[in-house]
């Protein structure tokens, strides 16, 4: 357990007795110590001097609030290091090494998301990493692990998503895969690294031992695709079939009608999905369907899947004379399932429950100022997170970690400064 | 099924999951990690009982691969909790329980008197985490809700979709809003038992999904949180602000290739150049026997687009040529970051996977048979993942929970079931 050093953290900070050494980038591995230091793990971000910090392409890449521009003024970098202390070392320098080994030997877990062998080539295995702190926990949350024939292949987001079954699993028929649009696996790989992580504390705190995870992107990814896995393994239905994937549409459970309807407007949909009879009956009040209402077969689902193009084109010609909040609002007046689907800037400026939760908090960043980021979609009674201070500056807390975490005095810094170990 | 002897995770912590179908996922994480979770159903079935596929494609309220899939470790009771007896026998439950996953209507398990400050009176040390479409509490928490809506609401949706606009955005396949906000709900369900290490108090979690949808959108809030941009969506890549050109490719089986991310380094291009040489498509080339560069991209100007237009569209004449699986590991073995497109039930069959004990064997000893199922999205080496028993028959576990573990007498529960409590 590490010594409570650091004044900054509340003392309803569930993690605040835990400390990352943490070499993570990106947002598959960044996302994950994000979680932990805003429920008050004292995260400590290690990047390399000489490079910048760039082994993250996040760190000097945008988007950017004004005009200005560099290494410490990156949006993404800054979202997603959140609360964090920044600290830098020349890992080619022997005196780096002995100061890593010192920062390991008070740590609770290593963190990283490198490829394949970084820290091995720098003398950190986990072999090593447990002589020098014998319960230490160490995840890797590499694209596809550490073991395995793909092990040395290099991977991004849409990578892991197009390999795991995610990317073809998102399309409308007898069309190339749309995929995610974005890394979905990267946010998703950090959410389960940072469960990996905190079964791995909890492990420790009751059987007292530490252990690597060797954690492959490409496995969570995989594991999301459950019942369409059992509906090969257990009916032998595969999802490449003819016809298929028609996302928009829902097949695990089937749901009819199910779709995203074109609105009033430039480019604005509302999606709409009637999970039963009775969302049906509902759906055909509020548009004004009294015949499709009054057709017998189709109260049953299975009338409704072989007519849904019909009932398509009807809906479509209901929601596409309406601005898209209209439509939502009046099929939810009467319960039936439907969201607009949301413009950036409708859901973090004008929705009423992101405002609400508070859900983009401004953070304070050295050099930034004030910028707003992703806040915590969960609230917990007694240990709240908190997201109030911005992404370290590259070595912002050099002194503080050194000097107050490590006991070294500020001679001993400056000379590390002057020969480029920190 | 865990290996050495060895402790799970969550051995010993009992964990109740009831109300929807929200927490189920949640509630196999927990399970899968070692937790005994009882999953109370009502009397008639948990609703996902009915959900496609079908083992066999017969219906029957213990066929569901849906159910099979999300309910792997745990054990089942009935229970109707809207009646007083019910509610009394829940409360019972509780009190030998650590966690209690609720993804009930909000404000049901109150109404009922099954609140969080009602079961914390009789289990002080209590971690209730309930999980819904808004949150507890605030505007639309009364919302109708489905995956396909929250996704459109949430934000996912706007990213995800085809470059061509007159086609509807597209929903990322496989109910993977339900995934998201347990990923958030388990990360604070392990913070607040660590926090119960070290405190023995216990705490309620609010767990919203459209708020979870909300944070996991990248740089669709990136982009207007820091610089007030709006992604467009685009077919199988990245939304973005500024087109990028299209970097998926179909091969010569059908199937796709992510080919998103070209030569990143001169050494990169020297091996694109040699292997187009051998595939004799130099020539197609034209002028551009450069890269293009990272400035040139991003500098964005008419002669660097046509300059990435040519290289991608000989990429595709490359992909066209071979079957994607050679694609993808020539490519990989040359060092670029591609991806064959798999379907889900890919993996399974794929050597990387296997090696790494991805597909996974459970026995179903009712149906004298096993099936293949998703594996570890994590395995921790000390404290094994494993699936430790098919999901459970309707209440299959009534006996063992009520009779053997409450206490209760063989009349007894023989009256509850006369009552239809059970």
């Amino acid at each position: 357990m590490a010594a409570a050093i650091s004044t900054r953290q509340p003392p309803c900070a569930a993690l605040s007795k835990i400390r990352i050494c943490d070499f993570t980038g990106q947002l598959a591995g960044a996302g994950a110590t994000r979680i932990l230091a805003a429920f008050g793990a004292q995260v400590i971000r290690i990047e390399d001097r000489l490079r910048q910090g760039q082994w993250d392409i996040f760190r000097g890449n945008g988007p950017w609030m004004d005009e200005r521009r560099g290494i410490d003024l990156g949006g993404t970098f800054n979202n997603h290091n959140v609360e964090k202390l920044g600290v830098t070392l020349d890992m080619r320098k022997p005196e780096a090494k002995a100061i890593l080994a010192d920062l390991i030997s008070v740590s609770d877990a290593v963190t990283e998301n490198f490829s394949k062998g970084v820290l091995e080539r720098w003398g950190f295995s986990y072999e090593e990493m447990t002589k020098i702190k014998p319960d230490i926990i160490y995840v890797s949350n590499c694209g596809f692990g550490h073991v395995g024939p793909y092990s040395e292949f290099k991977t991004w987001g849409p990578i892991v998503q197009a390999v795991s079954g995610l990317t073809f699993q998102s399309g409308l028929p007898n069309m190339p895969p749309a995929g995610w649009g974005y890394s979905y696996m990267n946010h998703t790989g950090g959410y389960l690294m940072a469960i990996a992580i905190l079964m791995a504390l909890y492990h420790r705190h009751r059987a007292g031992v530490g252990q690597w995870v060797d954690m492959s992107c490409t496995d969570g990814a995989a594991a999301l695709n459950g019942p369409a896995i059992l509906d090969y393994t257990v009916n032998g239905v595969p999802a490449r079939r003819p016809g298929s994937p028609n996302s928009n549409r829902s097949v695990h459970p089937r749901m009819a009608p199910h779709g995203i309807y074109r609105c009033a407007g430039v480019d604005n949909w509302v999606a709409i999905a009637a999970r039963d009879g009775e969302d049906w009956a509902k759906l055909c009040k509020v548009m004004g369907f009294d015949d499709l209402a009054a057709d017998a077969s189709l109260a049953a689902l299975e009338g409704r899947m072989e007519r849904h193009d019909e009932i398509d084109a009807r809906i479509e010609a209901w929601t596409e004379t309406r601005a898209r909040m209209d439509a939502m609002y009046a099929l939810q007046a009467e319960g039936v399932p439907a969201g607009a689907v949301q413009r950036p800037e409708d859901r973090i400026e004008d929705d009423p429950n992101t405002r609400a939760w508070n859900l983009f908090p401004t953070v304070e960043h050295s050099k930034m100022g004030r910028v707003r980021v992703d806040g915590m979609p969960i609230e917990l009674s007694e240990t709240p997170a908190r997201i109030e201070r911005g992404a370290p500056t590259l070595g912002q807390h050099n002194d503080e970690v050194f000097g107050g975490v490590m006991g070294m005095d500020s001679e001993t810094i400056r000379s590390l400064v002057e020969e480029g170990v920190i | 099924m865990h290996g050495c002897g060895e402790q799970s995770v969550l051995e010993g912590v009992r964990v109740l999951e009831i109300g929807g179908e929200l927490g189920a996922w949640c509630g196999k994480l927990l399970g899968d990690m070692g937790a005994d979770v009882i999953k109370v159903e009502p009397p008639g079935g948990d609703r996902t009982r009915a959900y496609e596929p079908f083992y066999e494609n017969q219906p029957g309220i213990d066929r569901s691969l849906f159910f099979w899939h999300y309910n792997t470790s745990k054990r089942g009771v009935t229970l109707d909790i809207e009646r007083e007896r019910g509610r009394d026998v829940f409360i019972e439950l509780v009190t030998a329980a650590d966690v209690v996953v609720d993804s009930a209507a909000p404000g049901k398990l109150d109404a009922l008197g099954l609140g969080y400050e009602k079961l914390a009176q009789t289990s002080p040390g209590l971690v209730m985490a309930s999980i819904s479409p808004f949150g507890q509490s605030g505007p639309y928490s009364d919302y109708a809700s489905t995956d396909l809506t929250a996704l459109a609401f949430g934000g996912p949706v706007w990213s995800c979709g085809y470059d061509d606009h007159s086609l509807p955005p597209v929903r990322g396949g496989g109910n993977q809003s339900f995934q998201v906000v347990c990923h958030f709900a388990v990360m604070g369900i392990m913070t607040a038992l660590i926090h119960r290490q070290f405190t023995g108090a216990g705490q309620r979690i609010d767990a919203n999904m459209h708020a979870a949808l909300n944070v996991t959108t990248e740089g669709a809030t990136i982009n207007w949180l820091v610089a007030g941009d709006t992604v467009q969506r685009q077919t199988g890549r990245h939304a973005s602000v500024a087109p990028s050109a299209d970097g998926q490719a179909l091969c010569r089986d059908g199937r796709y290739v992510n080919m998103g991310i070209g030569a990143r380094t001169e050494e990169q291009w020297v091996h694109l150049l040699a292997w187009l040489e051998e595939e004799g498509l130099i020539e197609d080339l034209g002028e551009y026997l450069n890269r293009p560069t990272r400035e040139a991209m991003r500098r964005g100007d008419a002669e660097a687009r046509e300059h990435q237009r040519k290289v991608a569209s000989v990429m595709r004449e490359l992909a066209a040529k071979m079957d994607a699986d050679e694609l993808f590991k020539r490519a990989q073995s040359l060092g670029f970051q591609w991806g064959i497109i798999n379907a889900p039930e890919d993996v399974l069959e794929d050597p990387h996977f296997q090696a790494r004990g991805f597909p996974v064997e459970v026995e179903h000893p009712d149906l004298g048979r096993s099936f293949i199922y998703a594996g570890a999205p994590y395995d921790l080496p000390k404290a094994r993942w494993a699936i430790h028993r098919r999901a459970p028959l309707l209440g299959e576990h009534n006996e063992e929970v009520y009779a053997g573990e409450l206490g209760m007498s063989a009349d007894e529960i023989a009256e509850l079931i006369s009552l239809a409590i059970v």
